[in-house]
């Protein structure tokens, strides 16, 4: 199968029914992406496909075929919501760290800043027992006021957006 | 995964044609949208099929638009495009509500509207709004399209009038006259299957509908007649407690699920009157 990962192109030979998580992690070697409940309940296995979140460990890799997919190695340590999680200690075991990372990677970029309402809705499928989950939006709202400053205007409580369909 | 899917084939659809032809011609093959129930299933060992066809490409079944005064969701729109859509949070908010609750964002990514549909369970969390809205079921075969009220789809637990060659194509909804109401009682907000899911459009004709409390999804056709006759809601509920059969299960207990059942008919009641 061929499809972008990470910003470069990649192609290899895959069982079409084999889980994206397990290509990620075995066949291209990207351990970041990890495995927990294996049955898209917990959110540790979230990666970002054409830049929305879903869970790996429930889609079959020939639906990635084509598709622009990002793993937390894409962020290369260096994204403003990975610099905020350390500084809130937003992580402990950091089993669900790499999936609330992506899972919320949208909220931080989005120019609008987010309500905690919209924050904690849009981790809602990501489990964490360590935390409490507190640190964690204070990161998510952290980072954004990092990327876009502290005065950014704040965004309407749902998404408003008309899709292309 | 407990189930190795090696020995299994995946082939992939590029038009609805060529999808029912496989669907035709290879009895027993699973079709494949969202994954996230036929990967569930994998992961805890079950066998839905050793042949599966992957509908993701069809893109056409993705469309929600209007189609004269009716609604038409494609099978394949997943629960944020629900909730994106103008056309659904215009007509159908009590849909807008049902898909927002419906696991977290990774799932509404992924899970489509079709899927629900077919997948048939009790608990499925669009199927009391099809089923408070009248909407219709459109299936395609090798015979061509034909639609089945949402109300008639469903014959028993997990067994629908759908052919195994047939795909579900569409849900087709009318408008709907009333004050929409939804509400879905699970363990927590996000992620948790429903315990009690119910839907209720309160207008000149007053409609119920529940999930989880009978092998079905299940319209509450006495307490209704109560209700649009005029009578208190205290009757209604009386009537309720006869019309649905829940069951204790891993979820829940029948006893509570009773409770939750009369006391969501009742909140709908004051919440719309």
């Amino acid at each position: 199968m061929k499809f972008t990962l990470n910003g470069a192109p990649r192609e290899l030979d895959a069982h079409p029914l084999k889980r994206l998580l397990d290509v990620l992690r075995e066949d291209c070697g990207l351990t970041g992406t990890k495995e927990g409940c294996g049955e898209g309940e917990c959110g540790a296995c979230t990666v970002l496909v054409d830049g929305e979140p879903v869970v790996s460990c429930l889609m079959p890799c020939a639906q990635a075929e084509g598709c622009d997919v990002i793993t937390i190695e894409g962020l290369a340590g260096n994204h403003p919501l990975q610099r905020a999680m350390m500084r809130e200690v937003g992580a402990q075991c950091g089993i669900c760290t790499p999936g609330v990372i992506l899972a919320a990677r949208g909220l931080v970029e989005a120019a609008r800043r987010p309500t905690l309402e919209r924050v904690r809705e849009a981790l809602a499928g990501n489990l964490c027992r360590c935390t409490g989950y507190e640190a964690i939006h204070r990161a998510v709202l952290s980072a954004h006021a990092e990327l876009h400053g502290p005065s950014a205007k704040s965004a309407a409580p749902v998404p408003a957006e008309e899709a292309g369909a | 995964m407990r189930t190795a899917t090696a020995p299994f084939t995946l082939r992939r659809a590029r038009t609805l044609d060529a999808a029912l032809k496989i669907l035709h011609e290879e009895p027993g093959t699973v079709p494949l949208a969202g994954c996230t129930d036929v990967y569930v299933a994998l992961e805890f060992g079950g066998t839905p099929g050793s042949r599966y066809l992957d509908l993701t490409r069809l893109s056409a079944l993705k469309r929600i638009t209007t189609s004269g005064e009716k609604l038409v969701i494609g099978a394949l729109a997943t629960y944020t495009e629900l909730q994106k859509s103008r056309f659904v949070r215009a007509r159908l908010p009590m849909l807008v509500e049902a898909a927002r609750l419906v696991g977290g964002v990774q799932i509404q990514n992924m899970g489509t509207v079709g899927g629900n549909l077919a997948n048939g369970s009790p608990a499925g969390d669009t199927l009391p709004v099809f089923a408070v809205a009248d909407a219709d079921v459109v299936l395609a075969g090798p015979d061509g399209e034909r639609r089945v009220p949402f109300n008639a789809f469903y014959t028993g637990y997990r067994k629908s009038v759908r052919r195994p060659d047939e795909l579900i194509v569409a849900v087709e909804v009318p408008p709907v006259i009333g004050k929409q109401w939804f509400r879905k009682v699970g363990t927590r907000a996000a992620q948790a299957i429903s315990k009690v899911v119910f839907a209720g459009v309160r207008g000149l004709e007053t409609r119920l509908a529940l999930g989880s409390v009978a092998p079905t999804v299940v319209r509450l056709p006495n307490t209704e007649m109560v209700l649009n006759g005029g009578g208190s809601i205290d009757e209604a509920l009386r009537a309720l407690a006869d019309e649905i059969q829940p069951i204790d299960d891993l979820r829940s207990t029948a006893a509570y699920r009773r409770g939750v059942a009369a006391n969501l008919v009742r909140q709908f009641w004051s919440a719309t009157a």
